[in-house]
This record gives C-alpha cells, structure tokens and sequence, in this order.
C-alpha cells in the first residue's frame, strides 16, 4: 500500500509485471474511486466550460469524451482531464486525484452561469482493462457494449447498479470505466470478478505500478511528471488539446497563442535504453558530454522488454542520446511515442 | 514473509550463508516483496574485492533502484549468473535459486573464518523489518 493524493492505495495486489501483462493480453481491474468527479450543470454548462478549459466541451455530442486540460493564465497545465458529455446539460470533469480541489476550485471561478459540483466522494470507480474487458463486462450490463466507440459512454446497469459506463482508460488498451454510486463499487467489482470466472477468463487487480508502466508504454503524460504548471501543452505534445479555433475567449487563450506561434523550447521525446539500468524521473539526458534534458517517466517496459523512458530534451536535439544513470552515462535511442500501439499489434 | 533461522542478515536486507570459508549473499524475502518484480540485478564481478558495507552492486524493481551492500570483506568468488536471463528468481526464492553473489572470507589471526562485527541474527532482523512496518 502507499499513500497517494490522500489515499491509502495498492501499488501492487501481487506481481505488478503480472498485472501489466494481463491488461495487454486478457484483463484486470482497477479501482480508481480516488479520481476526483466533478459535474458541471446547467443550460449554460458547455459555453462556461468552454471558457474554463482549452478544449472545446460544447461540441461534444451527449455520449461522447475528451481529452483535455485545464490551463492557468500563462499557459502552464493546471490538471489533465478526461470530460464526459452525460446529457446535453450536463458534463463529468474527471480530475487527478491530486489535483481535485485546484480543478474545482478553478472551475468554480470560471464557470459562470453553470452549477459546478463535486462528487468525488459520492462516486466509485472501478476501470476494466484488456482486450478481453469488452467480453466480460458484457454479461453484467445492458448495455450494448459493441456500439460503444472509443471514447464514448452511457447510462446504463452495470453490476445489478446504474452506472455512466465509458470506453475510455489509461492503459493503451481496449476498456471500460464504470462510475457507480460509492456504495455500489465493491459489488460492481465482485460482479465482474464472477463474470470472469464464469467466463473462464482470469481477471486479476491490478494496482498503481501497473497503471503507471501501462501508461507509460501508451505514452500518456502523467500529471507532476511530464505535465505541470510550468509546462505547456504544446511542449507535452499535445497540441492538440488546445482549441484556439473554438470561438470566444478561454483562460490561457493568449499565452497559448503566442507558444503556438513561436514553436516549443524543449519537446517530449520517448526514448529505448540500450543498457538494462532503468531511467528514472529526474535523471539527466545527454548528447555527448552535454546536459540537454531530462526524464519526466521512466520503467522496465514488460511489453518491450527493455526500460524506456519519456524525457524533455531542447527543441531540436537529435543525439544520440545518453542517460545518466547515477553517474554512468548508459545509451538510449529516440523511439517515437507511443512505444506501443495496441492497433499496430494486433 | 520468511526469515529462515540459520542465516545471519544486514540492516540493509541482505541475508549471509556461512559454509566453510564462503559466505553467499542475496537479498531477504521482506526485501524483495518492498522492491516488488525485480528486473535487473548488477552484480559485481568474479575476483572483485569487496568490503563489508560497501555498495557493490544494484537492484532493480519497476519502481526503484537499490543499492547492493557486501556484508562481508573478501573475494567474490563465484555469482549467480541465472540471474542475468531470469531475475525474477529472486522474487521467487529470495534465499535459494535468487542467491546473488559467493565471497570467501580470509582467515583470521587464529586461522577461523571472521565474521564482521553487526550481523544480525534472523530473530533481531525479524524484529527489525517489524518496527520498519
């Protein structure tokens, strides 16, 4: 167990290797009733939150998810985001657990003329990853699981409960997230254990290691490692997110025009160690002798077989790269994110 | 988590087999559960001097990197080279097949094998990895 954001969580339920291969080949469970949820309401919920995030929510169709952030006045990330259009009046903000009363906060300023709630505590979530989640999760929901699209979710009974059910994860896999009323989390999840079983499938927990080295290989930003107040989108390579093309003024607006125009300082670069001593967050990159970056995200990759890493290096530098691993410069080479991309594998 | 009561242990969470003149070395059952899947260990090489306390090595988990102390001085005479293709073993049998390393110990003015002073016997490292919670 460790303490996380203020809550007492598993790092691992056995074999954190075991748990990462069982997301890449059948399926495992995780519960995320830490993330923060935050419902923001009301006719005027998709303009204000427009205005809030540089995303562009109201053009979300009802069912329907984004990826996004929430930026602060200079551009800098204040949290990373996942944003569910529930029903036309009303949006699920999915917030970092850590950074759940910043986004609150944040939105409650921002967004006026919506209701802004926080339901965190009210909400349980329990996430099933692996290509065989969709299989599983199947006999404990109405829910016709085959129509959903990636990034997409509905209402509907999972686990003898109501739930907002979604395709979305954190894992570069094929999965589901089911918010429930808290009360109902444990009995969603014993569900699906027994949907498993009678499934004959295998479907282990699977804790915040795995999470952290299943995202890792997706190449998904981890919010205090490659994302932070004194990073901006573009840097992070996720240009992307940021609607300058939606109309109407957003916080941040300005400062990100201006980053776009002039092109990022330093970029997000993946890289392959060529020796088995494992990158870690904080360690120096090099080109030659000199200091030209360093590393957000780094792990043994079970799926690849070698440590990779995520590391910030200034714009325009190709190696070949090193990293110093307490005190030893080890080779690693540029690979291009995501390391892996379960639509390539299969 | 097991302590077998034959083997002497460092506050670092190595454990010491003495047989004869040689001492092998790995890590406890308590340490390899704290580190979680052990990728990678660096071990130091067949004729290397090692001295008690030093850093000789590393391991590495998906989470982190130790650092491998002797607990004895001497010679490195022979390690365990299974854990290059497979270091999970030492997750799997920390005290047996996930061994690390093989020191022999030079006598000592007496012709007996010295042990260095602060070894723990398995009761006062059980006592230890307690109050660590």
């Amino acid at each position: 167990m460790t303490e996380f954001a203020g809550w007492s969580m598993p790092l691992r339920y056995g074999s954190e290797t075991a748990e990462h291969n069982a997301v890449r080949s059948a399926a495992a469970l995780f519960d995320l009733s830490h993330m923060g949820e935050i419902a923001v309401t009301g006719p005027a919920a998709g303009e204000a939150l427009d205005y809030a995030v540089c995303g562009w929510p109201s053009a979300l169709a009802p069912g329907r998810a984004r990826y996004t952030m929430l930026c602060a006045p200079d551009g800098g990330v204040l949290d990373d985001l996942v944003i569910y259009r529930q029903e036309a009046d009303r949006f699920l903000v999915v917030a970092n657990a850590a950074n759940t009363d910043v986004v609150l906060g944040e939105l409650r300023r921002r967004c006026a003329g919506a209701v802004v709630h926080d339901e965190t505590e009210a909400t349980g979530l329990v996430s099933i990853q692996g290509p065989d989640a969709a299989g599983i999760l199947a006999r404990v929901t109405d829910l016709p699981l085959a129509e959903m699209r990636y990034y997409a979710g509905a209402y509907g009974t999972a686990g003898g409960g109501l739930a907002w059910v979604a395709r979305t994860g954190y894992t570069g896999e094929d999965g589901f997230e089911i918010f429930c009323a808290a009360g109902d989390a444990e009995r969603v999840w014993a569900r699906l254990e027994e949907a498993a079983r009678h499934a004959g499938t295998s479907l282990p927990a699977a804790g915040l290691a795995a999470r952290d080295t299943l995202r890792l290989e997706a190449g998904m930003p981890l919010y205090g490692n490659e994302l932070g107040p004194d990073v901006t989108p573009y840097e992070a390579g996720l240009g992307r997110v940021v609607r300058l093309d939606k109309p109407g003024d957003f916080v941040g607006r300005a400062a990100l025009a201006r980053r776009a125009a002039e092109g990022p300082r330093r970029t997000l670069i993946g890289l392959v160690a060529k020796s088995r001593r494992v990158p870690r967050h904080g360690y120096a990159v090099l080109s030659g002798s000199a200091e030209v970056g360093v590393v957000t995200s780094g792990a043994p990759s079970p799926t690849l077989g070698a440590p990779i890493a995520m590391a910030y290096v200034r714009a325009g530098t190709t190696g070949p790269f090193g990293i110093d691993v307490r005190g030893k410069a080890e080779p690693a080479e540029p690979a291009e994110l995501p390391f892996y991309d379960r639509r390539k594998q299969r | 988590m097991s302590v077998p009561a034959e083997l002497h242990y460092t506050e670092e969470h190595e454990w010491v087999a003495i047989e004869g003149d040689t001492a092998s070395v790995g890590i406890t059952d308590y340490a390899a559960q704290s580190l979680g899947d052990v990728v990678y260990v660096s071990l130091p090489a067949a004729g290397a001097a090692v001295t008690a306390g030093e850093p000789c090595g590393e391991v590495e988990s998906t989470k982190s990197v130790s650092d491998l102390y002797s607990p004895v001085d001497g010679e490195v005479v022979e390690v365990n080279e299974e854990l290059d293709d497979d270091p999970g073993l030492v997750n799997a049998e920390p005290y047996g097949a996930g061994w690390m390393f093989r020191v022999r110990i030079p006598a000592g003015p007496g012709g007996e094998t010295a042990l260095p002073a602060g070894l723990l016997t398995a009761a006062e490292y059980e006592e230890l990895t307690k109050s660590a919670g």
